[in-house]
């Protein structure tokens, strides 16, 4: 349980555009334990999606070391899996065919088809979507999509699951909804997470650590806040806990008052 | 516009009727509507229809035909609508007659030359459409055919015949060659600009899933590109349509092309302009079906 299960060691990332280069993070330190639930927050522009892609293997870094299970990361790799920003389905693969793709990728050299076909639908019926699995992705709601993208990364069983502010185009009731979901799905499956977000309250209920990023360029990690609060937790009785207002009073604090976005 | 106060007087006895059950009401409503009023809808939402779709064509193709028959007036060498229309009906009552080689129906040289079309046009999609996803795939290959191709692809089609009589020394495959070359382009183009229009999001799907390089193709690539490919075969299928009748005139054979010159050479006016029309509707047939087909992957 206290493996040290990600490491960032000096990490940074440099884009080179036309007008030069741009220094979008440095100096990242981070280490992320086994099952452990870790936020990303910080204002938008700061770096947060980059840090991610890095984790994800998506982009390269620029120097510093990243490891993930002791070994460096190299490339993306079914260990671990992203949840999108823009969910990213297929439009012309059903939700089952979505997830189906990756059920087939991770378990395809050494199980059955039938054996696949009922990991799908059961990872389907994990996150509630067992009855819309045959719709297209046009057919079902903005909640659903953002489903059926977390059912496809949980359906590869990775160790680690990387959100890019998986909640973050829905409206604040079904944000409600998939939270309470995730953290139950995040329980059951124990594994190690890492979100992105851009929501104060988001962050507090569902982390154990909340790393708050300063603004860019050149952003780096201002603060790290534990999340002491016991699971499992309970949104309406936090809501009048006194250690969740203070914890979410600080990270406000670090958002709106030390590292404040003024507006161009 | 007439639709809508016609929806709107069927809806207000509806909830007017009763207040207090209006789920119950609408269904026995529907059930006693007189059956008259219904035809009248249909009958003034056809006749809208009438005013919006119909008319207006109809009236640009009196337009052209007046203008015709102005300029037959005054120019006695060209047949006037009328005349054309009788010798169309002659021509179309007995399509397939086969006197040798040099007098065959209207019907066998339309599908002589949409046998060339096809071979040529069947060609250029298996060798261009495989060319257009490597080269959008493999940004070295793209750089490597850039040059050729964009010397190549503005060179009129008919310019490519010599080479073809010279390579296949007779006249079919050299029609052919010409229809190949120039209706390849439009096709590998397209194909090759959807592939580097695929959202990154949807690769960055592939290489998160780790898929192989076939599923990325099957699953990602070749859905996300079809709709530009669709577009790429219709531009060829009208390029190579537009090419067969001057292809056709030179080298000669059964075919509509062909037909065209022969009848230019017997002074036969009515026929030249009966082939202007075949071979603007086959033109137009063609482009009606491949539009209804690319409809039907459209996401
Ligand atoms: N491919 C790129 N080329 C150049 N600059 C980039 C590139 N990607 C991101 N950046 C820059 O890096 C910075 C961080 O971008 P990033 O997408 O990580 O922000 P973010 O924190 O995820 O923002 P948001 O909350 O709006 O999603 C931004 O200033 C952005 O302009
Ligand atoms: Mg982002």
């Amino acid at each position: 349980m206290h493996k040290k299960f990600i490491q960032l060691e000096n990490v940074e990332r440099v884009f080179v555009t036309r007008q030069g280069t741009y220094t979008a993070i440095t100096d990242i330190n981070l280490a992320i334990q086994q099952g452990e639930f870790v936020s990303i927050i910080g204002h938008s522009g700061c770096g947060k999606s980059t840090l991610l892609n890095l984790v994800a293997g998506l982009t390269p870094a620029s120097g510093g070391i990243m490891l993930c299970n002791g070994r460096e990361i190299t490339g993306p790799g079914p260990d671990r899996g992203v949840v999108f920003q823009n969910h990213s389905l297929l439009p012309w693969l059903t939700c089952f065919g979505n997830v189906y793709l990756a059920v087939e990728r991770v378990f395809g050299r050494t199980e059955k088809k039938s054996r696949l076909r009922e990991r799908t639908e059961q990872v389907l019926d994990l996150v509630g979507l067992k009855e819309a699995q045959h719709k297209y992705p046009h057919e079902i709601s903005g909640g659903m999509k953002q489903r059926v993208g977390t059912a496809r990364a949980l359906s590869m069983q990775p160790k680690v699951l990387l959100l890019d502010e998986p909640f973050g185009a829905l409206d604040a009731l079904t944000r409600a909804l998939l939270q309470d979901e995730l953290m139950r799905i995040v329980a059951a499956s124990g594994c190690t997470v890492m979100m992105v977000t851009h929501d104060v309250d988001e962050a507090v209920l569902l982390s154990d650590r909340v790393v708050m990023m300063t603004n860019g360029p050149a952003a780096t990690i201002g603060q790290v806040l534990q999340i002491a609060l016991p699971r499992p937790r309970n949104r309406l009785a936090l809501a009048e806990d006194a250690r969740y207002a203070s914890l979410r009073s600080e990270v406000l604090k670090f958002l709106y008052q030390r590292h404040a976005k003024h507006a161009a | 516009m007439n639709v809508a106060p016609m929806t709107k007087k069927d809806v207000i006895p509806i909830s007017r009727n009763d207040a207090a059950s209006p789920m119950q009401q609408p269904a026995p409503n529907v059930a006693q509507r007189p059956a008259a009023r219904k035809w009248t809808a249909s009958l003034y939402g056809g006749m809208d229809a009438l005013t919006q779709w119909a008319i207006p064509p109809l009236l640009g193709l009196i337009v052209f035909l007046l203008g015709w028959s102005l300029l037959a007036e005054y120019s006695p060498q060209l047949p006037g609508p009328v005349k054309t229309w009788h010798s169309a009906v002659e021509l179309f009552s007995d399509p397939f007659y086969d006197n040798g080689p040099n007098d065959q129906g209207i019907g066998w040289n339309i599908l002589h030359s949409l046998e060339r079309v096809g071979m040529g046009f069947g060609l250029a999609a298996l060798i261009g459409i495989p060319l257009g996803f490597m080269i959008g795939r493999f940004s070295f290959l793209n750089k490597m055919t850039a040059p050729i191709i964009s010397l190549l692809r503005p060179v009129s089609p008919l310019a490519w015949l010599p080479i073809g009589l010279l390579v296949f020394k007779e006249a079919q495959p050299a029609a052919i060659w010409v229809i190949f070359i120039s209706s390849i382009w439009p096709m590998v183009i397209n194909t090759a600009v959807g592939v580097t229009k695929v959202p990154v999001d949807y690769l960055n799907v592939a290489r998160v899933l780790n898929l192989s390089e076939f599923r990325i193709f099957s699953k990602i690539l070749f859905p996300a590109v079809l709709p530009y490919m669709m577009t790429g075969v219709r531009l060829s299928v009208g390029v190579a349509w537009l090419v067969i009748v001057a292809a056709e005139m030179l080298t000669g054979g059964v075919g509509i092309g062909f037909w065209v010159w022969d009848e230019w050479n017997n002074l036969n006016v009515e026929h030249i302009i009966i082939a202007i029309f075949v071979v603007g509707i086959i033109g137009l047939l063609l482009e009606q079906a491949l539009l209804m087909l690319a409809r039907r992957f459209e996401y």
